[in-house]
């Protein structure tokens, strides 16, 4: 008997009683459009292709991103320049099948595609969806302040010749047999 | 035999509106404050604090397509979903809001109450029957077993109340409480009461006909439009029905100190129950099924006969000790 009234009448006054406390509890509801969430700056939104300090594309147009992509929303095409330098002739990003998981960004060798907070990216035209090159482009350099690819890799370019880049040693020259 | 005295047509015509626009405002007055006991906001875009949500849903519901399902049986679910609004607004006629508001003044005023919860079964039955579909019918062969049994001793919890005021009439129950509420005396008729009261107008915990995790939506599965406004605003009115019969039955109706008009002491208590009631919504599980019928039968049943048999021992020992 008492078992009975404690399971049926006291253990619901006391859940009752919580519940009703939580009248004086502020609610935890953001309220999105007139009030902005704080995103975390690692949060994976929208995608940017970043420029090197010299305010050069720091994309080197190697496919990793479009080889490590899930969904395949990634498209580029390779092009080089007079001065040695690869780029991307096209570089396209289909945001209607991108799922925001970052492997872009963690597979890219030159620290060129970036995930930004950014995620108000709705449209109303679904052709819309699909960014190209100058929209992805910004003229910083993102996350990465001090990364030039071409300044530390051994990649020959004009203007900085084999051995030139910063911690690289001089070429051995194969064909002398001094040490 | 009968003795009624009819309330003026202005003041019928007020309850009546008075009672559909509280049962429209307590669709947003519910979301609202379910929403606050679960630390969320609710709906709070449109007009002062979303006030305008009802009449934005109203709009909704009154331009939506009035369909009929081909396989339904078309009568009986075109009738089912106005007998629960003609009922429930029924039995707000023998209510006493104060000494001077009131439809009708019946001296079997909870007899009546209790012949339209009765009446009110057949709504959910019918609605439940006509739709021809199984959670329909599982919907309302819940809802009919559940109805009947609770109306037991939803009766008999009331009678306690009954042979304290020596009355049926609702008005001289409130009479007689003056000189104390019967929530003192009456306590556990009070808990059954209210029990068997949710039951009656299936609110959450109990709301097993209707249950939307297991059986859809239960007894109106089928219905939309304005036929299922008609059970949604059907239901918050069982809701202020219950409120009021409750503040009628044990505290004391309109009575209170005199420095708030006797209104403002109904719909104060009124209100009260109303908000308790969507706390428990807010808050309490649902049983399974054999559990509520055996709590009732097994439990509720006797407790509330017991209580009856108690009152009608110390009124009978006291009566004669007087005379």
């Amino acid at each position: 008997m008492f078992r009975l009234i404690k399971d049926t009448l006291l253990s619901q006054a006391v859940t009752l009683w919580g519940v009703f406390r939580k009248l004086f509890v502020k609610a935890d509801t953001v309220q999105y459009p007139d009030e902005q969430p704080y995103m975390f700056p690692r949060w994976r939104g929208r995608i940017i292709l970043s420029r090197d300090p010299d305010g050069e594309e720091r994309c080197v147009a190697c496919n990793l991103c479009a080889v490590a992509c899930p969904v395949d929303c990634i498209a580029l095409q390779k092009a080089e320049t007079e001065d040695g330098r690869w780029y991307p002739e096209f570089f396209r990003i289909n945001f209607s099948r991108c799922i925001m998981c970052g492997f872009c960004e963690e597979a890219c060798p030159t620290n060129a595609i970036q995930l930004t907070p950014d995620f108000e990216m709705a449209e109303y035209v679904r052709q819309d969806m699909v960014w190209e090159k100058e929209d992805l482009l910004i003229d910083g350099v993102g996350k990465y302040h001090d990364y030039n690819f071409y300044r530390v890799a051994g990649k020959q370019v004009a203007g900085k010749d084999k051995g030139e880049a910063l911690n690289e040693a001089e070429p051995v020259d194969v064909r002398s047999l001094l040490p | 035999m009968f003795t009624f005295a009819v309330g003026s047509a202005l003041s019928i015509a007020s309850i009546l509106l008075a009672v559909i626009v509280l049962a429209a405002l307590l669709i947003w007055v519910e979301r609202r404050m379910l929403s606050f006991w679960q630390e969320r906001l609710g709906p709070n875009r449109v007009g002062w604090f979303g006030i305008m949500q009802v009449v934005a849903d109203m709009i909704k519901i009154f331009t939506k397509e009035d369909w009929v399902p081909p396989f339904a049986d078309r009568l009986t679910f075109v009738l089912a979903p106005a007998i629960i609004m003609i009922v429930v607004l029924m039995s707000f006629a023998v209510i006493p809001f104060t000494p001077e508001v009131g439809v009708i003044d019946s001296n079997v005023g909870v007899l009546f109450v209790l012949a339209m919860a009765s009446l009110g079964a057949y709504s959910v039955m019918l609605g439940g029957l006509s739709s021809n579909n199984k959670y329909a019918l599982l919907g309302s062969l819940r809802a009919a077993a559940q109805m009947v049994s609770y109306e037991v001793f939803m009766g008999i919890s009331l009678l306690g109340v009954v042979v304290l005021a020596g009355s049926f009439n609702l008005r001289e129950i409130v009479e007689t409480q003056a000189d104390g509420w019967y929530i003192v005396p009456q306590f556990i008729g009070f808990l059954i009461f209210l029990i068997a009261g949710v039951a009656e107008s299936h609110r959450l915990p109990f709301d097993i006909p209707e249950a939307e995790q297991e059986i859809c939506a239960g007894y109106h599965t089928e219905y939309s439009g304005m036929k299922f406004g008609m059970f949604f605003v059907g239901e918050y009115l069982g809701l202020v029905l219950i409120s009021s019969l409750i503040t009628v039955l044990f505290f004391g109706g309109w009575l209170g100190p005199a420095f708030l008009p006797p209104i403002v002491w109904f719909s104060l208590k009124a209100g009260f129950f109303i908000m308790f009631f969507i706390l428990m919504r807010a808050a309490l599980p649902r049983p399974r099924y054999d559990q509520l019928m055996s709590y009732g039968w097994l439990f509720l049943l006797p407790l509330s006969l017991l209580n009856l048999l108690v009152t009608g021992a110390v009124v009978l020992v006291s009566t004669t000790a007087t005379m």
